[in-house]
């Protein structure tokens, strides 16, 4: 292909030329950071939370009489004795807070008593010994709590406990070397110390933020009933029985006791519940970035289009003489194609340095991550086949333009 | 003669019906989207007191030290129990509130219904006069209730409707916790957001309105334990509420109503002074460093705006840019493809001028077109923000007058504004060539 010829012909609509140019390098760079968000928050959507979400079920239940801790420990052990019974229970266990909840406690971790900075954060789960039933978590090295090792924690209280079971993450944090099991770690502030009884396979951590993207998957379960003013009861049915252990647990703990407060719209929440909650905001930004995607790239297909058509329409003449000096169809056809590829190159270029310089600007003022070349590469591919696409069109009609045109005067 | 050119524009689009309809959903498209997430940032940004936001200041003192600052160095954002009573107790601004959030249960009086849980504050008596709480029957309890940590509660008119019914309650009781509080006021619909008092614990946006304010000295006398964030540096050294209000542990909001620079000035000394005295009698280790922040800039130090809302709004608006781009490339296009007709107009005596108000004619009412269209995708983009941003955020989002206003401003504007280039090549369109060559 002659490049020559179209380049003398695009420095007559030098003006049009610049404006696609200039379209494709701003929809370049905004459609990769879109994309690149998208695909953040998918994949922080698509994190494990460790659980056997399908049957797990929370319930929070608050003491309409927040009197004393002693009557909340005895009424939660005969709520949970009530829960263990129901048919179509499998488990069910205390809990203060639970993965991807959103609030709950979280302390830092010491390896040493006199550390004066932490060595991580980490979640700290109360619960007891039917905990890792319940989650539809594994262990995968040591041991699982003894019901008579689960004591009593005021919230107010100095936080103490001789035995934690912790996740796989936290372990490899704490002990990169994988010898976690039997060690001590100080994880309450102060300077006793808990061994840990246990390992268990991954478990997500209650909180959500950006702020705690390094500790989303450090727990700490801690074999004691939190004697809050209100419990979650984490609950998991028989497989296939969800909605009947839905149905059934709120009615028996109402046949426990009616001085509680189940509050009618988030009471009792499934886990798939729980997770959108916690993604919304993600999802939603994907969405929205999506959206803006894809009309980004309708535009700019659409402005192709027209300018194209345009120069078709004002060269008629100029096409019949080259058809009429022995130029075929697909001449006139990869004149254009290739006339589209040459201000795309030139648009994507652009668009290239365009999209680093958005993204390290975003990177300064809202911490995001830095934007990975894959991105880019697939963008300007992307770009490249939008803009052929969308030439196509007053190409193939251009090329049809019969060699008879360089006859007529206007 | 403007009537002339808008019948000459009104033609020439007619003629194009494509390029028209392909130039009106750019703009329309564009500007939906720009302001669509701007009605969703403009909500979150927004000052939510406006009349006052200058005179109302958040101090911050230092009571952890160096060793667990961050690394921005700032002070923990909320206060301990030690520093909040004495910063009341002097009493150096106009008005002042330490305040910290409270879920208790409210048990109705009538037989058969359920225990209530509801949020709230324990604050001082000039919480409301300070952020004028609108009342709709009584008002607040005053500084002798606050001394005497009087059972007296003010109630949202949404928790009036539920205990009472619709009718003043004031003198009656309403049972807090297991405890008779008599009513002193029911305030009207009061649900600021950004939830500017206390943003530490509610991160800024809340969906809840706010049920019960009871005085913050009978909250802590009854053990009315807090309900928000509480962050400490080291274990308290008693346990329980008491235990709390001992450490060093932050969980209390404060605000104060400073008047000019002079009453900013002496309160900023005051503070200094306060950690100085604390630093003498060895309780800080360090010099002081304390903040006192107004209201705007300490809502943007916290910030407040979402981040997501932020990002949003900029993708949007470079939707927007290049949708202009597109309009320029279009515009250009279509004005020269009548190089022709101007060439005969131009011939025939008109101005330059004359050309200019013709196609800005033309751009502008491509414009209006592109506005009224943005208007209906706003008005849709805005009905379903819900359905993409948490609930909190996305009820805030609101079509008003104004922002239906600077909708069609903002498409026609910047329909102008591309049009700018296509006219100056429009009329610069040689009379003579023109005609020669056709």
């Amino acid at each position: 292909m002659h490049i020559k010829p179209i380049l003398a012909a695009m420095r007559h609509h030098k003006a049009g030329t610049v404006l696609i140019a200039l379209q494709i390098a701003l929809t370049l760079a905004i459609v990769c950071n879109a994309l690149f968000i998208i695909q953040q928050r998918i994949e922080r959507m698509a994190r494990p939370s460790g659980l056997d979400e399908t049957n797990l079920f929370v319930i929070r239940s608050d003491w309409a009489d927040k009197s004393d801790p002693q009557r909340i420990d005895a009424q939660m052990r005969a709520d949970l004795i009530a829960l263990r019974q129901l048919g179509s229970v499998q488990d069910a266990a205390p809990i203060n807070s639970f993965p991807l909840l959103g609030s709950g406690w979280d302390n830092f971790i010491k390896l040493q008593p006199d550390q004066v900075k932490m060595t991580t954060d980490s979640a700290i789960f109360f619960s007891d010994e039917h905990a890792l039933a319940a989650l539809g978590t594994r262990l995968i090295a040591g041991r699982n709590f003894t019901a008579s090792e689960v004591g009593a924690q005021q919230p107010r209280d100095a936080m103490h406990s001789a035995q934690v079971i912790i996740s796989k993450d936290l372990a490899h944090r704490l002990y990169p070397d994988g010898s976690a099991l039997g060690k001590t770690i100080y994880v309450s502030m102060g300077r006793r110390p808990s061994t840990v009884i246990g390992i268990t396979d991954t478990l997500q951590a209650h909180m959500t933020g950006s702020w705690a993207g390094p500790y989303a998957y450090n727990a700490v379960l801690v074999p004691a009933q939190l004697l809050n003013d209100y419990t979650y009861y984490l609950v998991r049915a028989r497989p296939g029985q969800l909605d009947a252990a839905m149905r059934d647990a709120p009615k028996a703990l109402f046949a426990q006791s009616r001085m509680r407060i189940i509050d009618h719209k988030d009471g009792v929440m499934t886990f798939a519940q729980v997770r959108q909650r916690a993604y919304g905001p993600d999802r939603g930004m994907a969405i929205l970035m999506g959206i803006i995607s894809v009309v980004l790239l309708a535009i700019t297909a659409a402005g192709i289009v027209g300018l194209t058509s345009f120069w078709v329409g004002q060269r008629r003449k100029q096409i019949g003489v080259r058809r009429a000096l022995g130029a075929t169809r697909g001449d006139i056809l990869s004149y254009f194609l290739t006339e589209n590829l040459l201000i795309g190159i030139g648009g994507v270029l652009a668009g290239v340095v365009l999209a680093f310089g958005i993204n390290l600007w975003m990177v300064s003022q809202f911490e995001t991550a830095r934007l990975s070349l894959a991105y880019v590469a697939s963008g300007v591919v992307l770009l490249l086949l939008l803009g052929q696409g969308a030439v196509l069109a007053p190409a193939v009609r251009a090329s049809h333009v019969p060699p008879v045109e360089a006859t007529r005067s206007v | 003669m403007f009537a002339y050119y808008l019948e000459l524009a009104l033609r020439s689009l007619r003629r194009s019906p494509g390029l028209t309809a392909l130039m009106v959903l750019a703009i329309g498209f564009g500007v939906a989207a720009s302001m669509t997430t701007y009605s969703v940032f403009r909500a979150v940004s927004g000052d939510p007191i406006p009349w006052k936001s200058a005179q109302l200041f958040v101090p911050q003192i230092d009571n952890w030290g160096p060793k667990d600052r961050d690394t921005d160095g700032e002070p923990p954002s909320a206060m301990s129990y030690l520093d909040a009573t004495t910063l009341m107790r002097d009493h150096r601004a106009r008005r002042q509130s330490a305040m910290y959030q409270i879920s208790p249960s409210v048990v109705p009086t009538q037989a058969g219904k359920h225990p209530l849980n509801v949020t709230g504050h324990a604050v001082y008596s000039e919480f409301f006069p300070m952020l004028d709480v609108p009342f709709l029957y009584g008002s607040g309890w005053s500084a002798q209730d606050d001394a005497q940590r009087a059972a007296v509660a003010v109630i949202s008119s949404k928790l009036n409707e539920k205990l009472f019914g619709n009718v003043d309650s004031v003198g009656r009781t309403v049972n807090i916790e297991g405890r008779d509080y008599r009513v002193v006021g029911v305030i009207d619909h009061w649900n600021p957001q950004p939830r500017f008092y206390d943003v530490t614990n509610t991160g800024g946006f809340s969906e809840n309105v706010e049920d019960v304010f009871l005085p913050f000295e009978r909250a802590i006398s009854v053990g009315l334990p807090n309900n928000g964030n509480t962050n400490c540096n080291a274990t308290p050294k008693e346990s329980g509420f008491v235990g709390l209000q001992h450490s060093e542990c932050v969980w209390i909001a404060y605000m104060a109503e400073l008047d000019d620079a002079a009453a900013v000035a002496a309160y900023r000394q005051y503070l200094d002074a306060y950690a100085k005295n604390q630093q003498k009698a060895g309780r800080f280790g360090w010099a002081p460093n304390n903040r006192l922040r107004n209201l705007p800039d300490y809502l943007q130090q916290q910030q407040v705006v979402p981040r997501d809302t932020k990002v949003s709004l900029l993708v949007a608006l470079g939707l927007l840019l290049v949708c202009l781009v597109n309009t320029v490339g279009l515009l250009l296009a279509k004005f020269l493809r009548r190089s022709g007709e101007i060439g005969v107009r131009r011939a025939l005596g008109a101005p330059r001028k004359a050309i200019y108000l013709q196609f800005l004619t033309e751009a502008g009412m491509v414009g209006a077109a592109g506005g009224v269209l943005g208007l209906l995708l706003t008005g849709v983009g805005v009905a379903s923000v819900g359905l993409v941003l948490p609930k909190s955020i996305s009820d805030l989002a609101r079509l008003d007058l104004s922002l239906l206003a600077i909708t069609l401003l903002v498409a026609v504007l910047a329909t102008l504004l591309a049009g700018l280039y296509p006219t100056f090549r429009a009329s610069r369109v040689q009379p003579a060539w023109q005609l020669k060559s056709n």
